[in-house]
């Protein structure tokens, strides 16, 4: 949950900000900003020249396709921190296509430059688009089991697939946590709908087999009493006497806070300040007041009823990641960030990447971990789980930092030896937990 | 009452875009409301502060989180309804200033440009009203499982690889699948006229529901589910209940009710080639009846 993928290509909208997809990038979409802040020229007048290819120049190995999370943290640097926004009053670079012929962009990437179109009313075939990175996934969602077979796999046709920890409630695709650790891939939620399917129905046929009563055979006080509590929450809501907090309001506001203090970059003093003022937005939203209090169609109780159960989302967002003192995936805090080697001579080179080593292990031993948030009833309570990394051993992440190189080759020695150990004793080392997420 | 505007309807809302005017502080808003359905109509005004990138969704979340009137009365927010908010769902249609079209692509800048000042908000006028711009487009969908809409496939076995698909067929069938079901072809419709029953006192929600199905089938079943159908019968796998669908189109309120007025083509935001499809659906109907005449 303490995760957010913040999509680096969006466009600006008020109501929401659209997905450029990630396929602009991959059919050779070029990311560049004016070498002089707030240029007001036309950008195809821009001289090459005065044109900052930054993902370019700064990651020469992987150019524009460097993964979304660094995508997403190098345009927020550049508007942010480097002043060099395209525009004064908002911050956007452009996402050129220009330098590719219209009839391959029409073929390739037809349907989202149209969106473009529609929602801008600009031809990005012609004209560079204007974009920035906006929230679009959760790495995170309810928490699920799975029976790990004897392989270190996935027992197909286990009840437990997918269980919640609220008994025969299935939680699959998006909705549940698994698969994405701290970063999302690509298609990985084509990955979570069509797995978590497949694996969870032969699971429930299994359950469905050994269960020796039925839904509709248990006691009706059971269902009774649940919709009444659903339904006393709902009326109480309608009875609320006016001239309370105002839901739309408040749920502008928890936006605002969330995404400055919880998103691209992550700060404990800005966790910290924002966590104090989402505690005081859940104290108002308790007071907030319906502007319809009628019995149809009624959207005024549905959003406040959404508002309401977001608020201990953002608790848990905000106190995971606060608590999280590292990097991992999207999820960056630059005062834990592990930097580039600096050392020149060889053998100090090689003592720092040893050392990097060293801390990258001890790092995992800490938080390679999930982030389980429990609500309380006015709180979140946080605890942590292992992450099962028996078949695929972690390794660091080095896009981008001087000394790749060296600190990648004391990695394999170290995993070489490790394996060698391994196999001497006859079993891998089997991680406590199924969990794949983190 | 409810107001309409076929007379317009003839534009889709995708003009080409002239220069950014002067922005102004505010503008109004005038909204169609209605409490419930078969109830009366009446007109609300609502003041809204111009801001950058606004389109009418949040246009309508402003009004929502105001839910006064210009006149300064407390409202109930202004019901609407929507989902994807990149004009791929269809959800969110209405008439806006006259045209029928999504309310996410509706952009305030062009909508100002267009008629200063003032923005028209009306719900669809041939679907029963729910409450406020919210329709009950259930006839829309019930046309397409009259036409099968879908290919019958148990993904759960593997039945082996399906029929390959030229390159050339995927290409005419990819635009008829653009299709959302956003109802704007069957709005601007002459033939598609609007049915609204209400359930009879001691009425079972069973007995309405068929009641009500019954008498949209004798309705027109309009432009989306005869491209459907073709979309579908053009398929390789669709192809084996190609029959099925060209007799649901020669039922009662089949093609034959098309007047070929064409405004369906003039409005689909999706520019699907509607007529195209109708074209090639007379066709292949008349065949089958052919061909059924003379037990071929």
């Amino acid at each position: 949950m303490r995760c957010s993928k913040v999509h680096p290509t969006a466009i600006p909208g008020a109501d929401k900000l659209r997905l450029m997809s990630e396929s602009a990038r991959g059919e050779g979409g070029r990311v560049w900003v004016p070498r002089k802040p707030q240029d007001l020229r036309d950008p195809l007048t821009v001289p090459e020249a005065e044109r900052f290819y930054f993902l370019e120049e700064r990651y020469p190995k992987y150019k524009n396709l460097v993964p979304r999370d660094i995508a997403t943290r190098e345009i927020f640097d550049i508007c942010v921190n480097e002043g060099l926004s395209v525009e004064k009053d908002r911050q956007c670079v452009y996402l050129d296509l220009t330098h590719i012929p219209k009839a391959e962009l029409d073929r390739k990437l037809g349907g989202i430059l149209d969106i473009y179109e529609k929602f801008q009313g600009v031809d990005p075939r012609t004209t560079p688009m204007k974009i920035f990175p906006a929230v679009h996934y959760t790495m995170g969602g309810l928490w699920v089991d799975y029976q790990r077979s004897a392989n270190g796999g996935l027992q197909v046709g286990s009840p437990k697939n997918q269980l919640t920890n609220i008994p025969n409630l299935y939680a699959l695709g998006e909705c549940d946590y698994q698969y994405h650790g701290a970063n999302r891939l690509g298609a990985n939620s084509l990955l979570s709908c069509i797995f978590s399917g497949l694996i969870t129905a032969p699971g429930i046929e299994t359950l469905l087999k050994g269960q020796k009563q039925a839904a509709s055979e248990l006691p009706s006080s059971l269902f009774d009493q649940a919709r009444k509590q659903h339904q006393s929450r709902h009326d109480a809501l309608l009875k609320r006497s006016g001239g309370g907090e105002n839901p739309y309001l408040i749920h502008q506001e928890l936006g605002d806070v969330m995404t400055k203090a919880a998103t691209v970059v992550r700060r404990n003093d800005q966790l910290t300040e924002a966590l104090a003022k989402v505690h005081e937005l859940y104290n108002r939203s308790k007071k907030c007041s319906l502007s319809d209090t009628g019995n149809w169609t009624n959207q005024n109780v549905v959003f406040t009823k959404s508002l309401l159960d977001m608020l201990p989302l953002a608790l848990a967002i905000l106190k995971g990641a606060l608590q999280r003192d590292e990097c991992r995936g999207a999820h960056f805090k630059p005062a834990f960030a592990f930097g580039s080697l600096k050392a020149t001579e060889p053998a100090a080179r090689r003592q720092e990447a040893e050392q990097w080593c060293d801390r990258f292990e001890a790092n995992n031993a800490k938080w390679l971990k999930s982030t389980i948030a429990q609500w309380t009833g006015d709180d979140v309570e946080l605890t942590y789980e292992d992450v099962d990394t028996s078949l695929i051993p972690p390794r660091p992440r080095l896009y981008g930092l001087v000394g790749a190189e060296d600190i990648e080759k004391v990695w394999n020695e170290r995993a070489a030896k490790k394996a060698a150990e391994a196999n001497g004793n006859g079993t891998p080392a089997a991680g406590k937990l199924a969990a794949a997420a983190h | 009452m409810s107001a309409t505007h076929h007379d317009s309807h003839a534009s889709n809302g995708h003009d080409d875009h002239g220069g950014h005017a002067a922005h102004p502080a505010s503008f109004e808003v005038r909204i169609l409301r209605q409490d419930g359905p078969g109830q009366e109509s009446y007109w609300e005004r609502h003041d809204v502060a111009y801001e950058s990138e606004m389109n009418v969704i949040s246009v309508l979340q402003r009004i929502a989180a105001k839910a006064t009137t210009a006149d300064g009365k407390k409202v109930a927010p202004v019901a609407w309804d929507c989902n994807c908010l990149e004009e791929v769902c269809g959800a969110c249609t209405m008439v806006i200033n006259g045209k029928v079209r999504q309310s996410c692509s509706a952009l305030v800048d062009r909508l100002l440009e267009d008629r200063p000042g003032e923005i028209e908000l009306t719900p669809m006028s041939k679907f029963p009203v729910v409450r406020d711009l919210c329709v009950d487009r259930s006839r829309l969908f019930r046309a397409l499982s009259r036409v099968k809409a879908w290919i019958p496939a148990d993904g759960y076995y593997d039945q082996g690889a399906g029929p390959r698909i030229s390159q050339e067929a995927q290409e005419s069938m990819y635009p008829l699948s653009e299709c959302m079901s956003c109802g704007c072809c069957l709005e601007a419709c002459p033939q598609y006229l609007k049915i609204e029953l209400e359930q009879l006192d001691g009425e079972s929600n069973e007995a309405f529901e068929k009641r009500k199905d019954e008498a949209y089938d004798r309705g027109f079943i309009g432009a989306h589910a005869i491209s459907q159908a073709m979309l579908f019968n053009n398929n390789p796998t669709g192809q084996n209940n190609a029959a099925q669908r060209l007799d649901a189109l020669m039922a009662e309120g089949g093609i034959q009710d098309c007047g070929n007025a064409q405004n369906c083509v003039a409005v689909c935001p999706k520019k699907i080639p509607l007529t195209t499809s109708i074209a090639r659906a007379g066709r292949a109907t008349t065949v089958r009846m052919l061909q059924k005449w003379f037990g071929a």
